[in-house]
């Protein structure tokens, strides 16, 4: 039985070629970023926020293209491990992405979305821009999903004079202007090109190809790409359905003072209001002065979050004062989500790095080294030792220990293969740790069977099974006392610590699996031989060890 | 083989634990009034890093590297408190305040241009001030959440006395632990934390083994007279005490072999804090197995009517033995005089 799953996982080690283990941060080098949500009240946050935090944080982590980066849930924290990364890469990453608002210079629908490009951009009617239409028509849904809403929507003055209806209508106007110059007809691409009749002057090459190369319909949508403020940027909207390309920020997230939900007055729907510091309401007048009165899509400002254009509505005027509103097609929901990104960046949740903390690979090796030189050296003291006490018993305890120590071995590579488990230092040092509880073990079994011997009524074959039967209940009583020791550990603390314990929990259940599958059956096979059963003087059992001069107080033994 | 060391190995001894136990209570109380007046004295414990907040830079020692070289390094890129350590045989440890991911970008740039170390092999931390007061006050939670749950485990597996016993003796080597530390002075961290944690486990694992023995042999006392609760828990510890120092020893071994390698080849890191809280708390643990947890278990239980009555049989019927036959058992009249229920656990 103990063979048949040391076979089954030996054989999972071999056909996944996985013989070592994947290690930690702590022992391969990189850096573990903690953050800590900062709520109010100081309460945990709810778990869902925090689910989608991790999500957020997972995509735009991947988006990076870091290979191997883990995200996750450690208590109320965040746990962010990045293999090789510096300290200055990690923060990058870590911090909430900041919001920008950068002019539209051209748009596209992304290539690779199912949805059919309409009828009307390949035949490339000069009356329409070609992407601004496409973009409204291509969404036939009423539900509004994100792509027609963020066209439909309008950055307006919240004077009355800003409930003039933007959009559509505007669109069609000034699209018909023919201002792509004839150096940028020689570039123009063949008509299925999303840019096709559009004005690319100003636009960095660069960009183009980024735009070209961008694909929207990965489940991250491009979102994650760490957006330079100073460089023209390409970028998927976030129903990654339509791409753009975006100059650089006129404004950025920190001048932004503040956003909140609420309905118009006057007409009763649902806005967003955006209020902007000194230095950013400046930027944002002349900004939105600057592009009122360019053609479609150049007059489109898009919001910048995470990478992705949350919403690019058209300017219809200039808006002086550092205070905006965003409006069209919102219902409460989605004005307040809008709101909170606007605020909080796209995390559901207001972090602090509670911890960021880089290993270099020497010395993650130097630890890895050290952890298991200890290991090492305590797996064989203890062996010694046992050898030393126990003599030939002590032989069935070193091999029940060397079971132990490949069924631990076996159970961290699979694990590591197959439930993303990393070795890091806690582990190790839980694992070594957890050798003197394995070991008791046995001593607790062997004092038994010497204090069954030592009444010298019975053979060995019936000291065996009637230490056992004593024995088991106190290994299973002992264990279970560790093994809710690992279990509470494991689920309430942070860190390290829940490393050690989950190490602990796991060994103590080996312990079990090993004596009762492993040491067990061994003694009672080892007890039919001579050597132990007639007593050799090297197996422990002798009788020089076993005679007592007095045994008045042994009595008791008897059941 | 003569003397105590045979009689060890071949399991044969028999002290007076349990008899003694005003002594183990003296003792005791003696450390833990030391230990507190440690923490008091020495306000608290010496935090580490982690506790406090701060940055810490670790890399490898070149031979043009010296404390003040070191230190004139981190303070020309614009840092204050700096805190300079050897670790281990081959690595400096900079401490300094907490810094931003910009200054501790200058810091390792300076260390690699001055020193010639490659900069991504300049480890770093930063830890947030309030960082290590989540991570200890999880730890004091799962703590309280743990005490509850093994109370409720012990009670339901053997009785309340015995899980009352254990937990007394877990407080009392966690007090003790903690006053090790508050009079030598090491630095507690997290792992630290994770050390003493991993105590609680292994002192309540070797109470549990004890106590095991302990309603073993108790169950079969029934109403004969041949002993009282006191010499029976007292032979149950005897019994065990070899598993209990064979156990100790093993367990031991392996964390003094962590704390060897941690201190000599790593320095200052999780290796060495945990192998020293663990190796410090290890001993108490074995001691107070042994010498409070059980006499505790039996102030206890000798309170109750029924092994009251019990030892008045056992004295009764020790008295008329003694007169009877005054030469032949000189060992037993030896003992303790039984009942002493009046002794309670001195806190």
């Amino acid at each position: 039985m103990l063979l048949a799953i040391i076979l089954a996982m030996g054989a999972a080690t071999i056909l996944q070629k996985a013989y070592i283990p994947k290690f930690g941060l702590d022992l391969a080098g990189g850096t573990t970023v903690t953050l800590s949500p900062e709520t109010l009240d100081n309460k945990a946050p709810p778990e869902e926020s925090l689910d989608r935090a991790v999500n957020i944080i997972r995509d735009r982590v991947n988006g990076t293209g870091i290979s191997d980066a883990q995200v996750a849930k450690s208590g109320s924290n965040i746990l962010i491990q990045i293999p090789g990364a510096g300290q200055e890469q990690a923060e990058k990453l870590v911090t909430t992405a900041e919001l920008r608002f950068r002019q539209v210079l051209a748009i596209g629908p992304a290539q690779d979305t199912p949805a059919p490009l309409p009828s009307d951009a390949p035949s490339g009617s000069p009356a329409a821009t070609p992407a601004a239409t496409p973009a409204v028509s291509a969404d036939p849904s009423p539900s509004g999903s994100p792509a027609g809403r963020s066209l439909a929507k309008a950055l307006t003055q919240p004077s009355p004079s800003g409930s003039a209806q933007p959009e559509p209508s505007a669109s069609a106007s000034p699209g018909a202007e023919p201002s792509p110059l004839p150096t940028d007809r020689g570039t123009t691409p063949p008509a299925d090109d999303p840019l096709a009749g559009q004005d690319l002057s100003g636009i960095d090459p660069a960009t183009l190809q980024q735009f070209k190369d961008l694909k929207c319909s990965a489940t991250n949508f491009g979102q994650g790409v760490q957006d330079d403020p100073n460089k023209q940027y390409a970028a998927c909207d976030t129903s990654g359905q339509i791409k753009y390309i975006l100059d650089k920020a006129a404004v950025k997230g920190t001048e932004l003072a503040g956003a909140s939900a609420g309905t118009d007055p006057t007409t009763g729907e649902w806005i967003v209001q955006v209020d902007f510091k000194s230095a950013g309401a400046t930027q944002f007048a002349d900004i939105t002065r600057r592009i009122t009165t360019l053609p479609q899509p150049r007059n489109q400002l898009a919001t910048v979050l995470d990478g992705a254009v949350i919403v690019a509505p058209t300017i219809n005027e200039a808006i002086p004062g550092g205070r905006a509103r965003i409006s069209g097609g919102f219902t409460q929901v989605t004005a307040s989500e809008l709101a909170d990104q606007l605020k909080y960046g796209a995390l559901p949740l207001k972090f602090k790095t509670s911890s960021v903390v880089t290993v270099s690979s020497t010395l993650g090796a130097d630890q890895l080294r050290g952890g298991l030189i200890s290991g090492a050296i305590g797996l064989v003291i203890v062996m010694l030792y046992l050898l030393l006490y126990y003599r030939g018993l002590g032989l069935v305890g070193i091999a029940s220990l060397a079971v132990a120590s490949i069924v631990t071995y076996l159970s961290v590579t699979v694990l590591s293969e197959n439930a993303g488990f990393r070795l890091s230092l806690p582990h190790i040092i839980g694992l070594v740790v957890s050798i003197g509880i394995t070991a008791d073990s046995f001593i607790v079994f062997f004092e038994r069977m010497r204090d069954e011997m030592k009444e010298g009524r019975r053979s060995l074959r019936t000291a065996v099974e009637v230490a056992w039967r004593r024995a088991r209940r106190t290994i299973l009583v002992a264990d279970a006392v560790m093994f809710i020791a690992a279990v509470v550990l494991f689920f309430l603390a942070v860190g390290d610590v829940a490393g050690f314990a989950f190490a602990m929990g796991l060994t103590t259940v080996i312990d079990v699996v090993v004596v009762f599958l492993f040491t067990k059956p061994l003694m009672s096979l080892v007890a039919r031989t001579k050597f132990f059963s007639k007593g050799h003087k090297l197996s422990g059992l002798d009788a020089e060890r076993m005679a007592r001069p007095e045994s008045s107080s042994q009595s008791f033994q008897e059941a | 083989m003569p003397g105590v060391i045979g009689r060890l190995y071949r399991g044969d001894i028999n002290i007076d634990f349990v008899g003694k136990r005003k002594i183990w209570y003296g003792l005791s109380a003696f450390l833990l009034i030391v230990s507190i007046a440690g923490l008091i004295i020495n306000q608290g414990l010496n935090l580490g890093v982690e506790f406090r907040g701060g940055s810490v830079f670790d890399f490898a020692r070149t031979p043009t590297s010296t404390v003040e070289t070191v230190r004139a390094t981190v303070g020309d890129a614009g840092v204050h408190q700096i805190i300079v350590q050897e670790a281990g045989t081959a690595n400096w440890r900079v401490t300094t305040e907490s810094l931003s991911t910009a200054e501790v970008t200058k810091v390792q740039k300076a260390i690699s241009t001055e020193f010639g170390v490659a900069e991504n092999q300049v480890s770093s931390q930063v830890i947030g001030a309030t960082w290590g007061g989540e991570v200890s006050e999880k730890a004091v939670y799962g703590l309280i959440v743990f005490m509850i749950a093994i109370m409720a485990y012990l009670t339901f597996a053997f009785e309340w006395q015995m899980a009352l016993a254990a937990i007394v003796a877990l407080l009392h080597d966690l007090v003790i632990t903690a006053g090790v530390y508050a009079w030598s002075g090491f630095e507690v961290t997290p792992a630290t934390m994770l050390g003493f944690l991993t105590i609680l486990g292994y002192s309540l694992y070797d109470a549990v083994v004890v106590f095991d023995m302990i309603k073993e042999v108790t169950g079969k006392l029934g109403t004969s007279a041949k002993m009282t609760y006191t010499q029976a828990a007292n032979n149950a510890l005897s019994h065990t005490l070899i598993r209990s120092l064979n156990t100790s020893l093993v367990a031991i071994l392996p964390v003094a072999a962590i704390l060897f390698i941690g201190t000599t080849l790593l320095g200052a890191g999780t290796l060495k804090d945990l192998s020293l809280a663990l190796f410090v708390g290890m001993l108490v643990g074995t001691y107070s197995s042994i010498c409070v947890a059980t006499p505790i278990l039996v102030s206890l239980k000798e309170r109750e009517p029924q092994w009251q009555a019990l030892a008045r049989r056992v004295a009764q019927r020790e008295a008329s033995e003694a007169k009877q036959a005054t030469a032949k058992s000189p060992a037993k009249a030896k003992k303790e005089p039984v009942g002493a229920a009046k002794d309670k656990p001195k806190k």
